[in-house]
């Protein structure tokens, strides 16, 4: 074996020593990925699995068939059927009638009292409108599905119980008899909460719904993606591509990476400070919302854009002002485009984070109780994260299943928001690529 | 350097050229350490005096040199001694380094370059550039070489557009290649292909001069064999300055040659001479391989 060869071996042996080493090393390092990866997988299925069995029944609401007595007595004893008299009606007498005609053995006030408050009040507000919008119905009889109580809806739902002593759960004895015999006669079932998602908050779980919160939250984001992606895009741009670099730019880009670590409650206190105080702003608007959040979501779209005009090839900028465009045209034609797919993302991280923001909002008032849904960007409102909040700290355990439907709902929202925001983005991807 | 220095130095490099005599003549004695011929009869480009600083690094020292009308020229050197740099400085690309400086005189047609009055985006369309590493637009291939005729307004209406751009392609030696096409984005041409559609995108402007800055540094013998037959086809029309690293590359499609050597303009002369008789030690080195 000559010289060269025996190195050659030894070259070879210790090379294929080292290979082994290597080997090890980098499937080490691959079984590190894939079990960090199952337990940020473990993590997010335990939070969906937890919030989707706890919530999805909020979807769901208990219903009561009544066969309502439209009793011209009741209703419009003078037979007039003037608008007035029937909108002042009392209606909440219509169902109690129904109700002991249907159980004519409940005797005594506290039974009468269980008895009365199975069905929600929720029932008198649409019988009136039943014969608001067709007098003639008074003086026949109908069957009405209204909407359960809270409390019987839970226990039909099933989350009561019923081997507990009775001073241990919110429905009694007499009541869980009574529900017992609706189930039978097929008097009670469970029907799409639809009120969920068409009404605003109420002190009545079962009435509660989202749509205020996600009016608000929908109008709010509105104004933040109003005000901060074009504010924000521009002054990336401004910043990256036209700005000299000189002390000022420094002291500028030191303050926008401050501002994005800034805590998010304090955007609320300037907010505060400013916007209502100082321009006299309305309170809880989704207006003051939006520009409490957008000040808040502004650092992040302009890092990110700044992040994304950067990784634009200097090879490109070269190439246009090298067929003499200006510098404008430069960055419009051919740099903005190649970094708007970057720059979509960080928005969409700031908007995701902005939906989900509670600190600010309650500083600005946008946490108070607020029935109606708001329609324009000064009605008071709230948005979700902070209806969820409310939801949690309320008593009734019609509440849980309540947060945990907003939280999906807040969910999917962002779902759909992330869905649009990729499609925009792929369609940027193709048309300039 | 403010605008105002630099006019003053503009205005002082200017001042010792014409005291001399007037540079559009043959034999004009310009005052440079350059062996051999540097200027031309009725240049196109007129370099005087161009020192180019990169903050302390003083990149270009005290170049002269004249670019004649439908020939070609190239510029040859060592990596680093600044063929790059002084290139740049003719379609004022420099203009984008934030640390670079350029002092001295650069006319085109007689018009001073770096004059306040000079339009830059005018200039770029007058002085075509092309540039070591393909960089097409990450768009269509019609619309790379459409993308200067409309930025410039030079097609009045679509058809005009469509004739700019075959005419173009034609020209780079392109058009059989991608006639079918055209809609296919630009980026996904193979690398000699993107070298012609760059050609074909500067040329679509009609520029008076092409600067061309190692083009064929990325390509195969064929390619690059494809492109320097266009450059010899577009001297009809342009002149051309090739900046390049392969020595038969400059003796094949230049006519004169200039040798670049960290900074200095050492020898400028036709072709045939650098190659054959270079009058300068540094030259000879550099030819014969004995330069690193
Ligand atoms: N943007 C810049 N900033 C600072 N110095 C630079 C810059 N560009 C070039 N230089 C320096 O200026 C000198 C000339 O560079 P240039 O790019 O002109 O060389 P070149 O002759 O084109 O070399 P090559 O043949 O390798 O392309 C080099 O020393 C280089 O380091
Ligand atoms: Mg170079």
């Amino acid at each position: 074996m000559t010289k060269t060869a025996m190195a050659m071996t030894t070259t070879q042996a210790r090379v294929a020593a080292s290979l082994r080493r290597r080997y090890a090393a980098e499937m080490r390092f691959r079984a590190y990925g894939i079990l960090a990866i199952c337990i940020g997988l473990a993590f997010v299925a335990f939070l969906f699995t937890s919030i989707i069995s706890k919530g999805y029944t909020s979807f769901q609401q208990t219903y009561i068939a009544l066969d309502i007595d439209y009793s011209a007595e009741l209703i419009d004893p003078e037979g007039t059927r003037a608008a007035q008299t029937l909108q002042a009606a009392d209606y909440e007498a219509v169902i109690k009638a129904s109700l002991k005609e249907q159980f004519p053995e409940v005797e005594g006030r506290a039974s009468l009292r269980h008895l009365y408050g199975m069905i929600s009040n929720a029932g008198e507000q649409l019988l009136r409108d039943r014969v608001v919008a067709k007098p003639s119905l008074i003086g026949t009889h109908e069957r009405v599905w209204l909407l359960a109580d809270d409390h019987v809806d839970t226990f039909f739902k099933g989350q009561i119980d019923r081997k507990l002593p009775e001073s241990d759960r919110p429905i009694s004895d007499e009541e869980i008899v009574w529900v017992d015999q609706w189930k039978a006669q097929h008097r009670a079932e469970l029907r799409f909460n639809t009120a969920f998602f068409t009404t605003g908050d109420s002190r009545e779980p079962e009435q509660a719904g989202v749509a205020g919160a996600l009016a608000g939250s929908a109008l709010t984001l509105l104004v933040t993606l109003l005000l901060s992606f074009p504010i924000g895009v521009a002054a990336a741009i401004y910043l990256e591509e036209f700005a000299p670099r000189n002390v000022w730019t420094d002291i500028i880009e030191v303050n926008i990476n401050n501002l994005a670590a800034v805590p998010s409650i304090v955007f609320g206190l300037l907010g505060l400070a400013m916007f209502i105080q100082f321009f006299g702003m309305p309170r809880s608007a989704p207006l003051v919302g939006g520009l409490v959040l957008s000040l808040m979501t502004l650092p992040t779209i302009i890092i990110a854009g700044r992040a994304s005009l950067k990784a634009v090839p200097p090879s490109i900028r070269e190439a246009a002002l090298g067929m003499g465009a200006s510098r404008v045209q430069m960055v419009a034609h051919h740099v903005l485009p190649l970094a708007l797919p970057g720059m979509l993302t960080g928005t969409i991280i700031g908007m995701a984070r902005a939906l989900g923001e509670s600190a600010p909002l309650l500083m600005i008032g946008m946490v108070a109780f607020i029935v109606d849904v708001p329609h324009s960007l000064s009605d008071p409102s709230t948005v979700l994260p902070v209806q969820i909040y409310l939801w949690a700290r309320s008593p009734e355990r019609a509440f849980v299943e309540r947060t945990s439907g907003a939280i999906m709902v807040l969910l999917g929202f962002l779902l759909v928001m992330n869905a649009v925001a990729v499609i925009l983005r792929n369609r940027f991807e193709r048309r300039w690529s | 350097m403010t605008i105002e220095q630099h006019q003053h130095v503009t205005n002082v490099a200017r001042d010792v050229v014409f005291n001399e005599s007037d540079h559009s003549r043959p034999g004009e004695q310009v005052d440079t350490k350059t062996v051999g011929q540097v200027t031309v009869e009725a240049p196109v480009i007129t370099a005087r005096h161009v020192n180019v600083h990169y903050s302390e690094k003083h990149a270009i020292k005290d170049v002269s040199i004249d670019v004649a009308r439908n020939s070609v020229i190239a510029f040859i050197g060592p990596s680093g001694c600044g063929k790059s740099t002084f290139l740049r400085c003719i379609n004022r690309m420099n203009d984008t380094i934030p640390n670079a400086k350029v002092s001295g005189s650069i006319q085109l047609d007689g018009i001073d370059i770096y004059d306040r009055s000079q339009d830059i985006v005018q200039l770029r369309a007058r002085v075509g550039m092309v540039f070591q590493k393909p960089n097409p637009f990450p768009k269509s291939i019609y619309e790379n070489v459409a993308y200067g005729p409309r930025i410039h307004g030079l097609a009045g209406n679509r058809a005009d557009l469509d004739e700019i751009v075959q005419t173009s392609l034609r020209k780079a030696g392109l058009w059989e290649e991608v006639k079918d096409r055209l809609d296919n984005p630009g980026t996904g041409l193979s690398g000699g292909q993107q070298q012609r559609l760059c050609i074909a995108r500067a040329i679509a402007v009609d520029p008076e001069v092409i600067l061309m800055d190692e083009p064929c540094s990325a390509l195969d013998p064929i390619a690059t064999a494809k492109v320097e037959d266009l450059i010899d086809e577009l001297r009809e029309n342009y002149a051309i300055v090739i900046v390049t690293h392969s020595m038969q590359q400059a003796a094949r499609v230049s006519q004169r040659t200039a040798y670049f050597h960290l900074g200095d303009l050492i020898e400028v002369g036709p072709t045939e001479q650098i190659f054959t008789n270079p009058r300068h030690k540094l030259t000879e080195d550099y030819i014969t391989g004995r330069f690193g």
